[in-house]
Formats: structure tokens, sequence, C-alpha cells
């Protein structure tokens, strides 16, 4: 009986754990470094002619996704690096809305550290010799988040900003389209 | 040429930059029968606030970024294309266009039409042919200048300023030599005296704006070099006193904390002599600007009554809410009179011709002030009133706008955004956020007012036909009645107007209207610019403020063309 109800008890304790640590950030303190650089010629395509495959998602889109040290300073630098003047908190301006569910130039994580890294077109001015590449994949984590696809026990409870926005964890995840590679 | 009531050959529509059309063919009694004479469709959906211009049987439209110049044929039926011309401006101008890609308009002069890239460039293209007969780069898009002002010619000078006052770029006016396009002078409104062009022939008439240097005493040690204080609204020019008139735009950044002083030579009005550029006077409206209170907006040259006699006067419907009335020889404020509701200014001093300022409403870092009106865009953005002699009246198109603000310190990055402010705007007292105000610059208040739900950012005609001509944002072209301001005639076209309407002799001897709808600019970014209404701070904070706009317009830019019919 004793005995019994004490295997139990750990069990839970196991349980408890277990379904904790599905949510919680991974943090790899003792990991390799990983590679720092950005994945240049990212391509924010999902058509390649003669049927090559889709390039799989850089492996350290996680570690940089699900992590709330990243996210945090990829928000510090949105501000700091005046991303905020164009794109404010997501919602546009002289540059797109980052919130919603449309991507010019793929929504991958890898995608957008591409865009910010190397710069788009219509007016995105490339980042590669303003920031370190571990820099770049912060605000690429942050800006995926304004639509929702970070883990929100990993994202900031509060906004850093002074005015009237509701904090990352109320943003409602939006739909980015399978590949994650959504473009329209 | 003459600039006759049969053309339009500049925004303004004359010097003067009265909007007044002397064509009396449509009238309060049958513009109710006003109908479509042709439409044309530009091919571009970002914001359209040029006008069309109308040269002896030819209409020549200016489009936004990538700024097509198409002459219209007008004397065939249905108005085909002539030809077309294409800039082709470097698509990295769009990401330091600071309120959407626009272009103001174009300018006709001695057989030429007179324009600006939204790149920096300005260019001289040929009214018959087609063909570019010279390119000037003026602007730089890697510090963050655009160029969206429409050129004013006069004297044989080609006239223009820069944009990017949210860029942290230093503001300047240039003058080209119209026939070759080489740079006459340049005058910086930041910095040392040499570079203002202010010499002996600097004549204020507020001892505020007179010392040496102030360009740069004013500001903390080099923060005049991203200043701002841009050209990128309207320039009027007296041929008799050879004087042009300009505005000068906000200081940067917008966060006040980081700009102690007054921040001369921005947020006031300059007057210049055409073929020096010397300064020969300034005012400034707002000192220290608070809340981006460009003073951009047009100056009306009219003659005014001052006692018995008639005075050479600067009308301005001015952002930060008041109605100005300036001696435009001196530069004196005869009477500033607000014409909206403000209580961010307790008034102008006309003793020292300072704005007085209300201490609670000054943004300061760590808190955020709210319900201040006028908001950042002001009583009246850049969309321009019309001054009808007939009535007396000055017919302006504005906005009933407040917002709440907080600001932080914002890092110069050259070619990126340095406002360091995060604004939310909604509508102000009564909940509507446009009017439209009939002003009588005499008597100093409203003779009559429109309450328009959206904010107005349409320019106004006006007519010796008795008439007033404006859009709304959701893409209804109206005509009301000038003397009471009844709505007579209205048409709803397919995208929202901020489009300058335009009135003109056709070659069948009809008068005829003109507008471009196309919805955009700052208030209809979010439209043109498909941004995202959850975020209230979206495109500076006016996203707030028309979150319903998308519901109501979709974007465009197409031409309408009206007549009476027989």
């Amino acid at each position: 009986m004793y005995s019994g109800s004490r295997v139990s008890l750990l069990l839970g304790a196991a349980l408890i754990l277990a379904v904790g640590a599905c949510d919680r950030e991974e943090r790899q303190s003792r990991s390799k470094p990983l590679a720092e650089n950005v994945p240049a010629g990212q391509s924010p395509d999902t058509v390649y002619p003669g049927g090559a495959p889709v390039p799989p998602l850089d492996p350290r889109a996680a570690a940089y996704e699900r992590n709330a040290n990243a996210l945090s300073q990829g928000q510090q630098l949105y501000m700091q690096m005046n991303c905020v003047g164009c794109h404010f908190h997501g919602g546009g301006g002289m540059g797109p809305a980052l919130m919603d569910d449309e991507w010019r130039y793929g929504g991958r994580i890898d995608q957008i550290a591409a865009s910010i890294a190397e710069g788009r077109p219509n007016g995105m001015p490339a980042w590669r010799d303003k920031l370190t590449s571990d820099q770049i994949w912060q605000i690429a984590a942050y800006v995926r988040s304004m639509s929702g696809q970070a883990p929100k026990d990993a994202v900031s409870s509060r906004a850093d900003e002074v005015s009237n926005t509701e904090p990352m964890t109320q943003t409602k995840r939006e739909t980015v389209r399978s590949a994650d590679a959504a473009q329209r | 040429m003459p600039n006759d009531d049969g053309n339009w050959i500049m925004p303004g529509k004359d010097y003067a930059s009265s909007r007044f059309s002397g064509l009396t063919e449509i009238t309060p009694a049958n513009v109710k029968g006003l109908g479509l004479a042709f439409t044309f469709a530009t091919g571009t959906t970002k914001g359209f606030e040029a006008p069309p211009l109308v040269v002896d049987g030819t209409m020549y439209v200016i489009t936004p970024f990538p700024n097509y110049l198409y002459a219209l044929d007008l004397t065939q039926d249905g108005a085909p294309a002539k030809w077309v011309f294409k800039p082709k401006p470097a698509a990295a101008a769009q990401g330091v266009a600071c309120c959407d890609v626009v272009n103001r308009g174009a300018v006709y002069s001695d057989g030429k039409i007179f324009f600006n890239t939204l790149d920096g460039n300005t260019i001289a293209v040929d009214a018959k042919s087609g063909k570019q007969v010279w390119r000037t780069t003026l602007a730089n898009i890697q510090k963050g200048e655009t160029i969206t002002m429409a050129p004013l010619v006069a004297d044989g000078k080609v006239l223009v300023g820069n944009s990017g006052g949210e860029m942290g770029v230093r503001g300047w006016i240039a003058a080209l030599d119209a026939g070759r396009g080489k740079l006459a002078w340049k005058a910086y409104n930041t910095g040392p005296d040499k570079d203002v062009l202010i010499g002996p022939d600097f004549k204020p008439y507020y001892a505020g704006e007179k010392g040496k240097d102030l360009g740069v005493k004013t500001w903390p040690p080099d923060a005049w070099k991203i200043g701002g204080a841009t050209v990128w609204g309207w320039i009027s020019y007296d041929p008799e006193l050879k004087l042009i008139y300009y505005g000068t735009s906000n200081p940067g950044p917008w966060n006040p904390e980081q700009r102690p002083g007054d921040n001369k030579w921005a947020t006031g009005v300059f007057a210049r002599d055409i073929s020096s550029g010397k300064a020969r006077w300034f005012y400034q409206s707002t000192s220290h600007d608070l809340y981006d209170h460009d003073d951009i907006n047009e100056s009306i040259l009219v003659d005014y009554p001052v006692g018995k006699e008639r005075i050479p006067a600067l009308l301005r419907p001015g952002r930060n809410g008041f109605f100005y009335v300036m001696d435009r020889r001196n530069g004196r404020v005869i009477a500033a009179t607000p014409y909206g509701f403000i209580n961010a200014a307790k008034g102008v001093d006309l003793k020292s011709g300072r704005l007085i300022p209300v201490p609670e409403k000054e943004p300061k870092s760590g808190r955020v002030v709210r319900n201040i009106c006028p908001a950042a865009p002001g009583m009246k953005d850049w969309n321009p009133a019309a001054f009808n002699p007939l009535t007396g009246l000055v017919y302006i198109p504005h906005l009933n706008l407040c917002m709440d603000e907080g600001v932080m310190e914002a890092n110069y990055i050259a070619g990126t955004p340095y406002v360091g402010a995060e604004v939310k705007m909604y509508a102000g007292p009564g909940g509507n956020r446009g009017v439209f105000t009939a002003w009588d610059p005499v008597q100093r208040k409203p003779r009559w007012e429109i309450k328009e739900d959206l904010p107005l950012f349409s320019p106004a005609l006006t007519t010796a036909g008795g008439l007033v001509f404006y859009g709304t944002m959701d893409g209804w072209f109206k005509a009301v009645d000038a003397r009471d301001g009844k709505l007579l005639w209205r048409f709803k076209a397919g995208s929202g107007i901020i489009g300058q309407p335009i009135s003109y002799r056709g070659p069948d001897g009809r008068q005829y209207v003109a507008v471009v709808a196309g919805v955009g600019g700052w208030a209809g970014a979010i439209v043109s610019g498909n941004l995202d209404p959850r975020d209230p701070t979206a495109a500076l904070g006016m996203v707030n403020a028309v979150k319903d706009l998308p519901n109501k317009t979709t974007a465009g830019g197409m031409l309408y063309v009206f007549r009476l019919p027989g």
C-alpha cells in the first residue's frame, strides 16, 4: 500500500515533468556552437523546375524559435535597428505587415533570416554587414512570433513599447502554409 | 502660353495656389446632370495624389511609383493615350518613402513637362514627343531621401525639395535651370547660415528668428545634420516680389527630447528670392515641434484687407491647427485662428509670433500622453485648400483626429526610419474624422462646415460657376454649393479619392472636371499597402484611425473625367 502509492506519486511526478517538458523551450547549454552564417540562397520560391525537392528547414530554426532568450533579444533588436519604423508592431507601414499570413519572400524562419540578411528588392535593406548572424536569427524568430508561430511559453508576456499593442502571448497563430514557404 | 482657364498647367492652378477655375458652364443649377465623359486606368494601385494637367488639347497624368507619365489626346473621342514615358526609378526607393510611394504632380512650362521621381530625380520631358530632355539626380535614397512633391516652375527655374523627414535626412530646396537641368542654387533648411543661404537680405519679422547660425545653435551638437526640415509640400510664387514661399517639414526625430531647442528652420515658412535662393524672411509657426506638425501646407497668395488698404498676404491653413494670415512682404502674422479642435496649444502670441504649447500635452519618455489634438497629421495634411475670389472663402478639406503618443530614443541608422515615437490615432470630438470647412479669412471664422466620417485627404477645387469639388476616402466625388455647402451632386469612384481635382475647357469648348481615384498615402496605406488593422501603431499610428477603410474601398488608380450632357 505504502510502496504502491509512492510509486504512483513518482509516476505522476514523472508525468507532470514529461508534459511540462513537451512545451519547454529547448536550451542546449553545452551543444556544439552553430555555424555563424545565415542561410544564403534560401530561396522564397516553392517551384523547382525538374522536380528538385524544396530545401529542408535549416536545423538551427528550432534553437531560435523556441528559445525565450532569442525571442526577447530579437524583440529588442527589432526596436533598436528600426525594423519597427517600417513594419511597426506587425501591422506594417513602409514595409509589409508581419503579423498576417502573407509572406512575399517566404515565412519560414530561414527564409525570413535570408530576407533580413540579403534585403529584398522593393525596399528591404540588407542587414548582413550591420548585424551578426546570431542577431539576424533572433530577429527572424521574433518576426515569426508576430504571427503567433513561436510557442506561447517562449514569447514575452509584455510588449516592450509604450503604446497599446497586445502582449505576444495573446497573438493569434496565423496559418503559414505547408513547407512554411507560403508566398503570394 | 497663357495659363488661362482652358488649361491647367500646374497643381495649384496658378502661382498663387488658388485651385480656382474661372469656368462657369457647370453651375449649382445644372451640376446634377454631370456625367462621365471618359475614364483611364493608370495601371497603378498606390496612393494617387497628383492632379491631371491639361495643355492645349492634351492631358498629362503622372502616377505614383513607378512614376509613369501619360499623355492623352483630348481631341480624340475617348482620349486615347498618345505616349507614355517610363522613368524607371529604383525599386529600393519604395523602402524609404514614409507614407506610400506617392507623387503630388507634374508641371507644364515652355513645351516641357517637369516632374520628380520617387528615387530622387527631376526630369523634363518634351510635351509633344514624350522624349526625355534632361534628368538631374538631386536626392540620395541611401540616406533616406525621396522626392514626392510637385516642382514649381517659374522665372526659368525648376524648384524641387526633398522628402524624408521620418528618415533623418537634412531638408533642402534646389533650383534647376529649366532649359538644361543644371543646378542654379541649393538651400538647406538646417545648418549654418551659408548653407541656408542666409545673408544680409535676411530680415525676419520676429526676434526669435534673428541671430547667427540659428540652424546650428537651436539644435544639440550635430543634430541639425539629421534634423529633417524637408520640402515635400507646396511652393507658391509672387512674380512681383520675385519671392517663392514654401513650408518646411517636421524636425527629426519625432521624439522631441532628442532635440532640445527651437530646431530652426524646421516647421516654418521661408520666403526666398527666386533667382539667388537667398532667404528674405522666415517664420517658425511651430518652434520645437512636439507632434510631427510639419508646416509644408500650401500658401495661398491673396490681397488682404488691413484697415483701409489691401496688403499682399499669405493664407496658410496650418498643420498645427491655426489658420494663418501673414504679410508676405515681411513674414508678420496678422492673424492665427483655430479652424478646428485644438488642445495641444493655447494660441499664437502675435507679439513674438510663437505658438503657446500646453505643457501637460508634451510627450515625455516613460509615459503615454493621451488625447493630443490635433494628431500627427495635423488639423490638415498636405492636401491643399482652394480659394474662390468670388465668395472670398477658403475651402479647406481637413481632419478631426487626436492621438495617444509615447516617445523613446530613436537610433539613427542611415536609410532607416528615425522617429522614436509610438502613436495611436482616433477620431476627435464628435466622432467624425474629416471636416470640410469653408473658412472666411477676413471674419476669421467658418462660413459653413461639412462633417465627413472618414479623414479627408482629397484636395479641393472651386470654380467661378459657384461650385466646390472634393473627394472622400471611400470613393465619393462630390460637388457642393460654394455659398452654403449644400451637396448638389456625387459620383462613386472605384477607389478612395486623395487626388487633386481640376477643371478645364476641352477642345470642344465645353467645361470638364477631372480627378483620379486611388486610395493610399499615409491614411490610405492600410488599403494600398495591405496593412494589418490589428496593430494600432501601424503606419505611424494612422491605422488605428482607419481600421474600417479596407471594408469601404479597394486600391486603384483610375482617372475620371466629367461633363454636362448634350
